[in-house]
């Protein structure tokens, strides 16, 4: 008795918060937008039987999935924020790699605080960390006014509202989600093997590339996974630090929901995010289970 | 032997000049005299006052912290629950629902769960504020809870458990004498990271609120959208101060339980 109790408290919260929100979002996306309230239509009558059953089914339709192939808007939208995502993994792997790979060859007794170096900002409140680059960033910002007491420039970067400030922050905020899990892999590896590499006569760019490399394969994967799959929906980014020309899919979708009112568009919009991030959700899934199933 | 060459030590070097003089930069310009963020005019902390005389982010504050405190601790019961059923309940009819549904919302976009649930509440006609966030914080940030504590789960003994149970306890008092305060870290550190979640979010938050209730994050973002501003500076060096000394004060409380824990461990064997 008690098990079961045990078993149900959180099983029928997350079944009322997390599985059927989603079954209405599928809905709505079948439905068409109307101005009513709520603004869509068809609703379901119980009161009317089956026959009202049957009326709301009917009135179900994909013309808002096809709405979404039509208008260039979304497409652009969708593969801009999967080529934003992937750049952005890049650069966050070419930045966070020799961090992870400096922590991992400090002394002993450094790495606890250099750890929780890199997960203390983490903890630290995400729109802040964006809004801290709007300061440098922006045209009369600390960086421009650095680079022109320097005389590096004579006037000053337009660098604030494009793709390459979304970018940087992306980078700066995600580089911890990248950092932490190639140093766990790092910080496990066996030094004598690279000595022995280097025994046998590989020099040491050669040893980093055919041991290091691929001993810190499942940390460098990992990271990839964590900071690709939420940059795709990201909205804080591209609406705080991107321009009018930064196309990315969160920001689409809160736009419809929150400026044109289109609910049923919003949720297709939703519906589709979903469907083109289950397949990088079930890879990371599928990398982690190898991992374990290699260390156990 | 472990080689600590040039190369680490500059690319250490670079790697946390990048991560933390952009927060620096900030703390630094909340004293700055002048309303124009980017020119210095000399040493102030009027910002600061400003900051605490202004009614509409104080409130927001209160509302952040109400939310913050309520979400993190019913998630933090959701999800030690949650974590146990995972690590300890066997075979259940829709185990794999269940977990799918603890690992999916870490996953989610913030815009899609933030969506799903206003829907919901609409579909309900669930007036929406304060009581609605705390709703959609908790569910998010217990499967966070879960995480945290079932890994400590898995990791114990159970033995230590199975000889409570012989020695006559109940399993609830098994759960309170044994479990529970083995486990008790991971519980502080999950109710500590759905607290922090919680804090920060703005986009589900914005999503379920309604017009009475305005959190800290929905008011700072409204007032950066139109740009930098020296009040904002403030609350965020405010921000970062509370979480720099909190992250601080919890690793050196872990560290010293765990010294404790381990002296105990030794003093039990000896006992033998």
């Amino acid at each position: 008795m008690r098990r079961v109790v045990l078993i149900a408290v959180p099983y029928l919260w997350l079944l009322a918060l997390f599985l059927v929100p989603f079954v209405i979002v599928l809905k709505i996306s079948l439905s068409d937008i109307a101005l009513a309230r709520p603004p869509y239509l068809p609703q379901l009558d119980l009161s009317a039987g089956w026959q009202g059953v049957r009326e709301f089914l009917s009135g179900l339709d994909l013309e808002n999935f096809v709405f979404l192939t039509t208008d260039d808007l979304y497409w652009k939208a969708y593969l801009s924020s999967l080529r934003i995502a992937l750049v952005s993994t890049l650069l966050t792997l070419l930045v966070g790699y020799p961090i992870a790979y400096g922590m991992a060859r400090a002394a002993r007794e450094w790495r606890p605080t250099l750890l929780m170096l890199v997960i203390l900002p983490f903890w630290t409140s995400f729109l802040i960390r964006v809004y801290a680059w709007m300061g440098i960033l922006s045209t009369e910002g600390v960086l421009n006014n650095v680079l022109l007491f320097l005389g590096v420039i004579d006037e000053p970067l337009q660098i604030m509202n494009t793709n390459t400030a979304v970018y940087i922050g992306i980078v700066y905020t995600y580089l911890p989600f990248m950092i932490l899990p190639i140093y766990a892999a790092l910080e496990k590896m066996d030094d004598s093997l690279l000595e022995a590499a280097e025994d046998l006569g590989c020099s040491r760019l050669q040893a980093f590339w055919l041991v290091t490399w691929p001993l810190s394969r499942n940390g460098i994967v990992a990271g990839c996974f964590l900071v690709f799959i939420p940059t795709i929906g990201e909205f804080v980014i591209p609406s705080l630090l991107g321009g009018s020309d930064t196309l990315m899919i969160g920001k689409v979708l809160w736009e419809e929901f929150f400026s044109n009112r289109d609910w049923p568009v919003a949720s297709a919009v939703a519906v589709v995010l979903l469907a083109i991030l289950i397949v990088p959700i079930i890879l990371f899934q599928r990398n982690e289970q190898k991992a374990r199933e290699a260390e156990g | 032997m472990r080689r600590f060459s040039w190369f680490n030590a500059t690319s250490l070097t670079l790697g946390f000049a990048f991560l933390y003089l952009p927060m620096i930069l900030l703390v630094v310009y909340s004293f700055n005299e002048s309303r124009l963020v980017t020119v210095w005019a000399g040493f102030s902390t009027k910002w600061y006052g400003e900051l605490l005389r202004d009614q509409e982010f104080l409130d927001a504050a209160w509302v952040t912290v109400k939310v913050a405190v309520f979400s993190s601790t019913i998630a933090t019961v959701l999800g030690t629950m949650a974590a146990y059923v995972m690590v300890r309940a066997g075979r259940f009819w829709g185990r794999t629902l269940f977990s799918g549904m603890i690992y999916a919302p870490l996953v989610m976009p913030e815009v899609i769960t933030g969506l799903s649930l206003l829907l919901l509440f609409i579909g309900l006609g669930i007036d929406r504020g304060v009581f609605t966030i705390v709703l959609a914080h908790t569910t998010f940030s217990m499967c966070y809870v879960s995480v945290v504590v079932s890994s400590r789960l898995a990791n114990f003994d159970r033995s230590l458990e199975e000889a409570a149970l012989d020695l006559g306890c109940s399993h609830f008092a098994a759960f309170r004498l044994v479990t529970l305060p083995i486990i008790a870290p991971a519980v502080i550190s999950g109710w500590l990271l759905a607290f922090t979640l919680s804090l920060d979010d703005l986009v589900i938050a914005s999503f379920t609120t309604g017009p009475s209730a305005t959190t800290l994050p929905i008011r700072i973002f409204s007032a950066i959208r139109l740009g930098v501003s020296p009040q904002i500076n403030a609350l965020s060096t405010l921000l970062i101060a509370v979480v720099t000394l909190g992250v601080i004060t919890a690793s050196i409380m872990s560290k010293r339980a765990a010294v404790a824990q381990a002296r105990d461990e030794q003093a039990a064997i000896r006992a033998e």
